[in-house]
């Protein structure tokens, strides 16, 4: 067995599923989990007694994510399920996505933190509607890497042809949207091939089987070590010196890139310079820190920060502004109708806000824009201006998730009613530059 | 041969295959580690009246560690509760108040036994489990010191049901868990907010599997009870369950009793947690051991789960943790 190649690959990897039950995505969550030794035996022994109940001669992979008594009596999947698996070179979170009409919802959750989005297709379908809106959301939600499954080879014989029709309309599509090319890979979730292993029925596939394939995709967080330093405030700490002086520190996660003592830094909101005194942790100082880090922070100055402000370092600062255009993504039963009082929620800061302005809906499973529309239902994709109550500091979605992403409260209900992405401040008032 | 055999056979290798490799590449831990600081340090900040249940088990005792590496030099911002069934192993109680100790934190206990004898609670036996009860007695701390929060140390791996539960989970007036009602979780953004009388459940090692504890511990080493290390203990052995003898058991009339070397994987309730064959002496042991381990930690080890398949969920609905 080869070494643990810690630079490509190597730590968590979380991807995403989508596709609908006829698909085989059960079936190939179910495969994973299985051929990477992750089923317990009592598990296997409960499938096989169901397989033997209902007359059939194979266990039914698709049960192993099976969820809830409810969802079991109804046929229906309720919500996103976590599962994990690990195989020697890493370990693997899979965001499961039911496909109903929840869809949207869900599958914007699942992708939100995803590495890498798993796109089931069906040879003998082809590409769909449901295929097209899925690789819009991956590209939407800006998920790094796309791995579409081309399942139920078995079903058409393992044709090189009808694989490279449907990769080809794959491709096209995803190079329409402007999402990354995706990784293509035949395969026949029920039987095994490609999967795990690599199968000797496609001769002429000559890449990976999903399982290397996911093995070998760089990680976002990693990725974002390389990225520009955000670090939003999360608590204020008070320290006793051994002189008996107080200091304080900043509690957080390094969103994205690296820090070292010395560096230095802006506030934001409120834009105020300092430099870096110490990076601490339970184990100890550091001299430099990266995401995806959770450290505690001293700086030189004595500065009014709380939890909510952003550090970065002074020449790559977020911007800052009141009033931002943004991708939102409607998730609540309850539609949103008026203009009323909400609260926005982005890295560790909760203001009021207001939709200002719903500019268009996002229509159709390849999104197209359909102006004007008079209220944002469950599922409903728009893009708005939204308008908030004080500045924040914020990047647009495309350039970091962290500091791009919000959630959309209702404070009446505490309910979380929508999630966005942020594109751009509307008036530009560029405070951060100055 | 049956289909669960026959996949068992090709899935053998990857088994071995991970217990060679895994332990040489821990890097996952430092990823899930600074996730859960996160989200302890989340629960602080937006929480006003937390708590952190603490049983003494592997899992609560991660959290400790966690907690550690979140606020250290500093306090906890929150107590740590036990809900102590009156069937825990004296060992757990006894780690449980040393660790308690050690940390210099303030520990409450609030017992099952309580509402027992106020009549809230009732038991169809004296030897029944008092898993279900526990739920009583949290719900009446959590009114007791109006916590607004419980941080607990379940994971989405033990069970079914678990793989779709929130980090922040949303328990209703009654302290009822709703499927249909739990919010969707995006990104890293948790809503903490609450509605009146709601309380919130949240679980910064939701991402771990029992195997990441376990590797956990061997890396921060961290005490644990004795139980969870192999030993020699008197056990019955009912048909693949190893059935520990306490002042509790309650044999079968031709049942034997012989000396096993065993280990516990859980430490709840003394009436329904059952041990496993082990050599595992140390963290390390136990990492090897549980690589190779092809049975879930709650079909090995609890008698009560496999009841019926959807026992958890009911108890989930019923407030239970």
């Amino acid at each position: 067995m080869a070494p643990v190649d810690q630079e490509a690959g190597g730590g968590l990897l979380r991807f995403a599923t989508a596709g609908s039950v006829d698909d085989g995505k059960s079936t190939l969550i179910g495969r994973l989990l299985y051929d990477s030794g992750t089923v317990p035996e009592d598990q296997i022994a409960a499938l096989d007694r169901t397989a033997a109940r209902n007359g059939e001669s194979e266990i039914d992979l698709s049960l192993l994510t099976d969820g809830l008594t409810a969802e079991r009596e109804q046929g229906i999947t309720i919500d996103v399920a976590y599962r994990y698996f690990a195989t020697p070179r890493r370990k693997f979170i899979i965001a499961d996505t039911p496909g109903h009409e929840q869809y949207t919802r869900n599958m914007v959750t699942g992708a939100s933190t995803a590495d890498a989005a798993v796109i089931l297709v069906s040879a003998q379908v082809g590409m769909t509607a449901q295929t097209r809106r899925h690789i819009t959301l991956a590209h939407l939600l800006g998920v790094p890497n796309l791995l579409v499954a081309v399942n139920k080879m078995d079903l058409v014989d393992f044709s090189a042809n009808t694989f490279a029709g449907v990769a080809a309309s794959v491709a096209e599509f995803a190079a329409t949207v402007g999402a990354e090319q995706p990784i293509l890979v035949p395969v026949s979730a029920k039987f095994g091939d490609n999967v795990v292993d690599a199968s000797a029925r496609t001769p002429w596939y000559e890449g990976p089987p999903v399982l290397a394939a996911l093995e070998g995709l760089p990680q976002a967080s990693r990725r974002c070590a390389d990225a520009s330093f955000r670090f939003p405030v999360q608590l204020v700490r008070r320290v006793a010196g051994a002189d008996g002086s107080q200091t304080r520190r900043y509690l957080g996660r390094i969103e994205s890139g690296r820090i070292a003592v010395g560096d230095t830094i802006a506030v934001l909101p409120a834009s105020t310079d300092t430099r870096i005194r110490a990076i601490w942790t339970f184990d100890g100082p550091l001299d430099t820190a990266a995401a995806p880090q959770s450290v505690a922070l001293e700086v030189s100055d004595e500065l009014d920060i709380a939890r909510g402000d952003v550090l970065a370092h002074a020449t790559a600062r977020l911007r800052v502004s009141d009033r931002f255009n943004a991708t939102l993504c409607w998730l609540a039963d309850r539609a949103h109708e008026d203009a009323g009082r909400i609260l926005i929620k982005t890295g560790t800061r909760t203001v009021a806000a207001r939709l200002a302005r719903v500019d268009h809906r996002l229509h159709g499973s390849a999104l197209g824009a359909e102006p004007s529309p008079t209220a944002l239902a469950r599922n409903d994709i728009a893009q708005v201006t939204i308008q908030t109550a004080s500045p924040i500091a914020f990047d647009a979605y495309c350039d970091n998730r962290a500091t791009g992403a919000f959630i959309l409260i209702d404070e009446a209900t505490s309910a979380t009613v929508a999630a966005g992405m942020i594109e751009d401040a509307v008036t530009c008032p560029t405070l951060a530059g100055t | 041969m049956n289909s669960a055999e026959h996949l068992l056979d090709g899935r053998s290798a990857a088994v071995q295959s991970a217990a060679r490799d895994s332990a040489t590449s821990w890097r996952h831990l430092d990823d899930l580690e600074s996730e859960a600081i996160h989200i302890l340090r989340e629960v602080a900040a937006e929480c006003a009246n937390p708590v952190l249940l603490f049983s003494g088990g592997k899992d609560s005792t991660v959290l400790l560690r966690l907690a550690e590496k979140a606020f250290r030099p500093g306090t906890f911002p929150f107590p740590l509760l036990h809900v102590d069934t009156g069937h825990n192993f004296p060992e757990v109680i006894a780690f449980r108040d040393r660790t308690a100790g050690r940390l210099g934190e303030r520990l409450i206990v609030r017992s099952v036994q309580d509402p027992i004898d106020r009549g809230r609670a009732k038991l169809k036996n004296g030897n029944q489990s008092r898993n279900a009860l526990q739920t009583v007695t949290l719900l009446d701390a959590i009114a007791e010191f109006t916590f607004d929060a419980c941080i607990g140390g379940a994971r989405r791996d033990e069970e079914k049901t678990r793989a779709k539960e929130r980090i922040f989970s949303v328990r209703d007036t009654f302290g009822q868990w709703d499927p249909r009602r739990q919010r969707p979780e995006l990104w890293s953004l948790y809503n903490a907010r609450l509605d009146t009388g709601e309380n919130m459940r949240v679980f910064p090692i939701s991402n771990w599997t029992e195997l990441d504890v376990w590797q956990y511990i061997a890396r921060e080493n961290l005490e644990l009870p004795s139980l969870y290390y192999a030993h020699p203990r008197r056990v019955a052995v009912r048909g693949d369950i190893l059935v520990p003898i306490n002042g509790m058991t309650q044999l079968d009339a031709n049942e034997q009793v012989e000396e096993r070397f065993v280990r516990f994987r859980t430490v709840g309730d003394m009436t329904t947690t059952v041990p496993v064959e082990s050599q595992g002496t140390d963290a390390q042991a136990v990492v090897a051991e549980t690589l190779a381990a092809r049975l879930s930690e709650r079909g090995a080890t609890r008698l009560d789960d496999q009841t019926s398949d959807s026992s958890m969920e009911e108890r989930k609905k019923a407030g239970y943790f």
